[in-house]
Formats: C-alpha cells, structure tokens, sequence
C-alpha cells in the first residue's frame, strides 16, 4: 500500500486540511473497529510509540499507539496553525510538520512565492524530506492551498515546484480554492494569474474548487433539511453535511464549505486505500485523465450531498446519484460540463455498488454528455466496496472538461481590468526578484491554455471522421 | 501432465481464483477416480499434510487483490495457494502498459522467475503455462507481456496459451485502447495461442442467461472460469488412446494454431443457465449441438437470440468477404468438446460441413473431438466450443479503430513516452494488428 503525503498552505490550505484530518479519522474509526493500525491507516499517518526512544515509528500490524499525520502545515503567520495546535487535534501534529513566521504575506503572491519562498526554502525541502523518510512507498502529495491570498497562492506554489526539483516521480495532485468574483481582497485577480501559470507548468492534475458554488451547495442543503417534506429526514451524521462525531465540537462558519473539499479528498483515495472489485489507484487518475500535459485541470463533483432517510426504491436512489453527478449544481466551480466538451471523465463509486449498476448508468448518460471525438467512450472506473461514513454509496466524477474555459477566462478579464490600469503593481514589484515579465507570462500562458481549450471546444458540433487507416499490402 | 499458471494482475487473479475453485469442485465432487486424479496432478499439487495448492503463481504490481483472493482460496476450505507463491509490491502500474512492460516488469524479473522455476520444478511433467490477464489495464497488459516474454526464453519449448479478458467497448479504463493494441500486437509474437472473453459477452450471459439482476465483477468471472474449465479439465482426446489426454495444452494447440498468422482463440459454452433452473431442464445432445453449431456460424455467443437466418453461403457463389458485408461467421478450425451422459452418441456431423470452415483446411482436419463421460460443473450434458474464426474480428477491428483515432490526435502519449516506449513502437503494434485483421477478413 502507497502513502500520501498532504501539504497545506496558507490559511485556507490549513483550514481545509484541518476539516481533512478530522474527517479520515473520523472515516477510519468508523471502519477499523479492532484498533490496530492497518495498511488503510498508514496510507495517511502514522503510528508512533512516543515511550521508546528511536522516534518510535510502528510498522503495519500492531495496535494504534498514537496517530500522526502524515502532513506538513505551511503558514506565514501564526493564528491558524496555532489554533489548530490549541485544538482537539494537536496530538495528530508534531513540532517538526510546521513552518510559521509572524506578519503573513499581505495578498501578495510575490511575497510569498519570492521572498519567503527563498527565505524558507531549505527548512521547507527539510521538512517534506522528512514526511518522505518515514514513508514505505511514497505516491503522491496532495497540495491545498487557496489562489487569492498571497501565502497559499505564492508560497504553495513554490512548494510546488519544490516538490517537483525534489521529488519528481511522486505525483502532484493539486486542491485549488480559486476566488469568486465577489472576492474581498482586491488583487486576488493577480495571485491567482501567477499561481495558475504555476500549476500549468509543475502540478500533475489540478482540482478547482470554487468558493462560491460550495457556498451553493451548502445552501441548499440546509434549505433541504429545513424545507424536507413530510415523512423526509435528513440523516444527520454523513461526513458531507456535519463533522458531528468529528474531533471538534462546534461548526465554525467555514466549516460546511470546508468539508465538501475534504471529502473530495477522501473520496479520491478511498480506491487506493480499501478493498473493491475494481481499484483505481492515484497514479491511475492522471495517466487516464490528463491527455496532454498542460490540460491537467479536473472538476469535481462530489454526490449525494445529503441522505435522505425515507423510503425510496434503492436502485431509483443510486440512478439519481449519477445523474446528479453530470448537473450543475454538483460541481465545485460554477460550470456546466454537459455543455461543453468532454475530453475524459472518471467515476469513482463507494459502497455496495456493481459494476452492472455502473453500466447501466453510463449507457443511460452517455447519449447526453458530448466527447471529444477521439475519446468517445472515454470513461475511467473504480469501485470500492467501503462506502463513506453515513452514506450506502457515493460517486466521485472527475472530469476534464472544456468547461473550466468561462471560469479562466473570467479571471483573466478581472486581471487585465487591474493590469491594464497598473493598479497595485508597485507592491509586487517592490519584492525582490519579482518582474513585470513575470506578469506578461502569466498572462500569456493563460492565455495560451485558454486557446488550448478553445481548440477542443471548436471541434464539438464538428462530425469528425474517423482518421484513415493503416493500409497492409498483401 | 501439469499446467503451470501464472495470474497477473487484479483481473488475472480473480479470474484465477475463480477457475481453481472451479475446477477444485468438480474434481472433487465428481466420483470418477481416475478423472479427479488427473485434474487435480494437472492443476494442482498435494501437500504433505494432503491439502489441495493450485500450481499457480500470482503477481500484481500492489498487494490488495492477492491478498483477497489468497484468503478466498483458503477460507473455502477445499484448496488454497502456496504461501509463497505470490509476488506485489506496494504501487500499481498506472493502467500504464509502458510502465509495466518497460519498467517494473525487468524490474522484478528474477523474483518472477524463480516463483516460476519453483512451481515448475513440482511438476513431474510440465505440460505448458497459462498466464491469465487482462488488456486494459497497466500490469496483466504491460507487465503480463513482459512475463510472457521471459516464459518464452527460459523454457523455449513449452506450451505458452494466453488467456485474455478485453474490457467493456464502452470504458473501463480510458487508455484500455492503447494498452489493448500494444499487448496483443506483442503476444501475437509471443504467445502458442490466445484465448479471449470479453467482459460485454460475458456480461450479456450473466444478465439474460442466468437472469443475474446485479451484476457483480465475481459473477462474471465464474462464467469465465466455468468456459475455461469446461476447456481444460481432462477429456479422452483421439491422440489419446481410451486414456485422459496427458498434453492438454499440446493438443489444443496443434487442434486449432495452424498457421502464426491466425492465432485468436474464441470459448462458447451450452447450456448456460441460471443454477436452479438446471434441475428442471433435459438436455439432448441434438438440440445443444444444433444450437451450438448456429451459435459458431452466427458469431453468437450464447443460446439467446440466435440468428438463425445465417447459414452458409453456397458453395457455388463467388465469395467475397468483407466486415460490414454478411455476419457469416467463417471458421478455421474448431475444437468441440463435449462432457457428460450418452457422449459417444452424441453426432457431430453438422461441425463437419465443409461450408463452414476456410477452404485450405480439409474439414476433417479442421474438426478436432474431444469427449469426457463424466459431467461438468452440475450440467448434464455439456458442450463447449473454442473456435479459431472470424468471432473476434469485429470486436478487434473496433479496438483498433478506436486507440487509432485517439493516437491520430497523439492524446495521452506523452504519458507512454515518459516510460519508455516511442510512436514509432506504437506505429508497430498498429501495423502488426492491422495485418491480423486483414488476414482474419480474408477467410473464406
């Protein structure tokens, strides 16, 4: 079994990774019920004997002494990461996961990319080296960070790259949190142009996340627990609406919106870590699903949001599911991926669901989602048999699809507004090592990425033929 | 003789699983001495303490799937494996075809090896190997052929029958095109003969023959392991003399791999039917072989929906083949072998009809018998049908069509490329591939 490593940065990476954490013990209590710490476990944390004196690493097989995360927590001021430590989960860290400094990078990706990107570097590589020592097998990191501020965005994607000068063949799997538009800090626009190039160049796969449709989602399901309709109830313990039953007591506001990103998480590795007729490991999911380097961009869609404990007809239930999955309202950025163009897409069921039950479904979609045309029946599948906490069975989809264009294009108009005015520049331009080149590529390089999507888009209503065989002389 | 199998990957090993248990029961619950006897030395080894080990090794580039079917095998009390008769690592291949053949599969080529060599060194006589994979994936595709490859050079003059599983047309891997081309175009090389299911036939047996209403991945691997079975538990053979066939593998071959251009082997079984309605249905030879022999020329791999508005064009006709042109199904040569009650009275001239076969093989030479008295896994009277005909072309000629289209676009290559195969080996496998098509449509 591989193990992964999660790095948060930033303070929404550490809030988020913090609703993470909470929720995969809370996913692993549920499962493990005889206490040892088994190859599932270990995939995210460690079990440590603080009595002996050698560090105390235990292997795979004995009982669970105390669980460590498997993370490194990055954040340029203190308040977040400090109140994770005051919190119920400050046994799961230790002293050596964290990197801190005092005044935070005021909104500025240059800051935090150039200026304590340098200033940090060697603690920074020391400390992922370490997370790496104790794992048997490393297969990927998981990268959260948010694209507005100016930690998450710039230092995160210093990481990034670190990552990649470090440690080039475990896989960069990306969490992204980009901006809405109604964003309040002002040069999100800029921190999130300079990260995107980041990510296009150094991340294996992306995963966009959008503060404003997890504000969605999370308002309609508390419409529905607050609407449901006579003899309808809402289970309350599913890991998607609350972290009831989780470490920390009380819901802070964040919090809802936290947990949908940390169940994707869960979700995504679920295949890797428990049993199932049909594994999807996480090495699986870029060679499926990113078929050139730089479209790497995968939108996800988590489903069902909520469980309703009523009587219905199970098999109805689990249609529904996947229907829900291709709608709009189920992605995490505002998008629509049946009108645009798929060019590859991936299930990933949890719980007592089969494989003809998958068929099925896909059948009945299939007609109704455009793909692109050399990857018509284009679809990649896991099934694994542990469902999460609270659910029969859920449906992770990741696609990638067209339809990140409006969502890059859109940032990109809210950059040029502010560029073209040079409106705040001076304060990224006062960091050392920072250029106004470094603007103009990031522009560009968007750009040309936007053109990369806009060219698959254009084939869409086109009746491609097949290309032309091979032809054999007899 | 003893059969040596090897399972790669999570398709190979639980197809694998599957079969052992088939082939576990009706060994043993058959009360015919001699065929239990040569079943079990031929698949599996007894221990010192009398317990059943399947002479099989299994490999998988991560450890769940073994695991899970190790402890299947054990807790059915009957069999189990060898307790180091395993291989995984910790990381899969990736669904990587390039990863695995290029990479891990040197990689761990000695420690391969040697669980081979062991496993053979228990055999009295080796009869040949079974490396039983899927095509979509990474390792039973990547790291399978590489396997393959070694079995080859190290024991050069031993049987070596691929058995293949092809996914669903419709996705279970999107790279399953690519990893599917470059397998076979390489096995095609390597491999005796190749044995194929496919996931969509099997799937359409579970759902309309044995009324299955959830299909689960385990029922359609114990179809497959019962058509397996049904082909390789012991028969009296004609080579063979009134005694279960000693080279099972052997015969097979030289039954139906004539030619190295024609080397694609597809299974039929009748009846095939929901286990409690076994007990309320008779069977007459007459019937099954009728069916059997429209289910051959229709390309129809079950007794539902047959069509039986296809039959052999006249002889007299010129005749012209072509894909799209008539779903006559034209036969190079087929082994029929039949199991169960009244089997020597059973007439099989209809296999015979020199319409249905090539016209370079006289039919008497391209009709291969074989018979076992004893019935098979509950069924009366049984009759399974491996056929060396134009049954695959269609599904490989859509395969192809497809991993073509996506390469024309260069989509995903880069991910093969960083592992160590180029275009220019791609454009090989497309060649080899689109020269077994054109072989195959040119029957006739």
């Amino acid at each position: 079994m591989t193990q992964s490593v999660v790095v948060q940065v930033g303070q929404c990476g550490n809030q988020v990774g913090c609703r993470f954490w909470d929720l995969a013990l809370r996913e692993h209590a549920h499962v493990n019920k005889r206490g040892l710490y088994d190859e599932a476990l270990s995939s995210f944390f460690r079990n440590v004997d603080p009595r002996k004196s050698d560090g105390g690493a235990c292997c795979v097989g004995g009982r669970i002494q105390h669980l460590k995360a498997r993370a490194v927590l990055i954040d340029m001021e203190e308040g977040v990461v400090h109140g994770i430590l005051q919190g119920p989960l400050r046994e799961v860290f230790d002293s050596t996961q964290l990197l801190t400094d005092v005044s935070g990078s005021g909104n500025n990706w240059a800051v935090g990319n150039l200026m304590y990107g340098s200033a940090y570097r060697d603690s920074i590589v020391n400390k992922l080296r370490k997370a790496a020592e104790h794992c048997d097998c490393l297969q990927c990191f998981f990268l959260i960070h948010s694209m507005g501020g100016g930690t998450g965005s710039g230092l995160g994607t210093r990481v990034l790259s670190l990552l990649e000068e470090e440690f080039p063949d475990v896989c960069r799997i990306v969490t992204a949190m980009y901006p809405s538009a109604e964003d309040d800090v002002i040069t999100s626009p800029y921190n999130s142009v300079l990260a995107m190039r980041e990510l296009t160049e150094h991340a294996d796969c992306v995963l966009p996340v959008e503060n404003q449709s997890l504000v969605d989602i999370v308002n309609k399901i508390s419409l529905m627990s607050h609407d449901a309709k006579p003899g309808c109830v809402l289970k309350k313990e599913s890991t998607v609406t609350s972290g009831q039953g989780g470490v920390s007591p009380t819901e802070r506001p964040f919090d809802a919106m936290n947990n949908i990103v940390a169940n994707l998480l869960l979700n995504i590795t679920s295949s890797s870590r428990f049993d199932g007729s049909l594994n999807m490991d996480l090495n699986e999911i870029a060679n499926n699903l990113v078929p050139f380097p730089r479209l790497h961009y995968l939108v996800p869609s988590l489903t069902p949001l909520y469980t309703l404990a009523d009587v219905n007809i199970p098999t109805r239930r689990l249609d529904q599911m996947f229907s829900d999955a291709f709608s709009k309202e189920h992605q995490l950025i505002r998008a629509d991926p049946k009108h645009s163009l798929y060019l590859a897409c991936a299930l990933m069921v949890r719980g007592n669901v089969q494989v003809s039950d998958l068929r099925r479904n896909i059948e009945r979609l299939r007609p109704s989602l455009p793909f692109v045309s050399w990857n018509q029946e284009g679809w990649k599948t896991g099934l694994c048999s542990v469902p999460p906490v609270g659910h029969a069975h859920s449906l992770l989809a990741l696609a990638n699809n067209t339809c990140v264009k409006p969502t890059f294009m859109e940032l990109r108009d809210r950059f040029t507004k502010l560029y073209k005015k040079k409106a705040h520049l001076h304060h990224y331009l006062h960091v050392d090592g920072m250029e106004q080149s470094a603007f103009s590529e990031a522009l560009s390089s968007l750009s040309a990425l936007i053109e990369e999507y806009h060219h698959l888009d254009a084939t869409k209503a086109r009746l491609i033929p097949d290309a032309p065989r091979l032809s054999i002389a007899r | 003789m003893s059969v040596v199998t090897v399972q790669l990957g999570q398709c190979g090993n639980q197809v694998g699983q599957e079969l052992f248990d088939v082939m576990c029961s009706d060994a043993r619950d058959v009360h015919r001495k001699t065929y239990s006897a040569v079943s079990c030395e031929r698949f599996f080894r007894q221990t010192t303490q009398g317990a059943l080990e399947a002479r099989a090794v299994l490999i998988d580039m991560e450890p769940k799937v073994i695991n899970h079917s190790m402890s299947k095998a054990a807790k059915s009390g009957r069999w189990r494996y060898g307790e180091t008769s395993h291989f995984s690592q910790k990381q899969g291949s990736g669904n990587n075809w390039a990863n695995g053949y290029c990479v891990l599969g040197p990689r761990h080529r000695d420690a391969v090896e040697e669980l081979v060599r062991r496993e053979v060194e228990h055999c009295d006589m080796l009869a040949g190997f079974i490396p039983i994979m899927s095509v979509a994936g990474g390792t039973g595709s990547g790291v399978g052929t590489f396997i393959t490859q070694c079995l080859r050079d190290v024991y050069p003059s031993s049987f070596v029958l691929n058995h293949l599983t092809w996914p669903y047309g419709t996705g279970e891997v999107i790279v399953q095109n690519y990893n599917s081309v470059l397998t076979l175009a390489h096995l095609y090389q390597l491999s005796d003969a190749i044995l194929v299911h496919e996931n969509d036939i099997v799937h359409k047996i579970c759902s309309q023959l044995l009324k299955i209403k959830q299909i689960s991945f385990s029922d359609i691997n114990r179809v497959i392991a019962h058509q397996l079975g049904g082909v390789l538990q012991p028969t009296l053979t004609p080579a063979s003399c009134g005694a279960y066939s000693r080279h099972p593998i052997g015969e097979l071959m030289s039954a139906l791999a004539c030619h190295p251009e024609y080397k694609l082997l597809s299974v039929c079984t009748i009846p095939q039917m929901a286990s409690s309605s076994i007990a309320f249905s008779t069977f007459s030879w007459p019937a099954l072989l009728k069916h059997l022999r429209q289910m051959l020329i229709s390309n129809s791999k079950m007794e539902g929906g047959i069509d039986w508005q296809v039959c052999p064009p006249p002889a007299s006709a010129g005749r012209s083949r072509s894909l799209s042109a008539g779903s006559f199904n034209t036969s190079l040569a087929n082994l029929l072998i039949l199991r169960g009650k009244d089997v020597y009275s059973a007439e099989t001239g209809g296999f015979e009809d020199p319409a249905i076969y090539t016209s370079w093989l006289p039919p008497d030479e391209a009709l291969s018998l074989w018979k076992s008295p004893v019935p098979f896994n509950k069924y009366e009277k049984s009759a399974t049908l491996v056929s060396n005909s134009q049954a695959l072309l269609r599904p490989l000629d859509d395969m192809v069509r497809k991993a073509w289209n996506m390469f024309a676009s260069r989509a995903y290559i880069h991910q093969y490329v960083k592992f160590g195969i180029s275009e220019e080996d791609f454009l090989d496998s497309f060649t080899s591939l689109e020269q077994v098509i054109s072989s195959y449509s040119e029957l006739q």
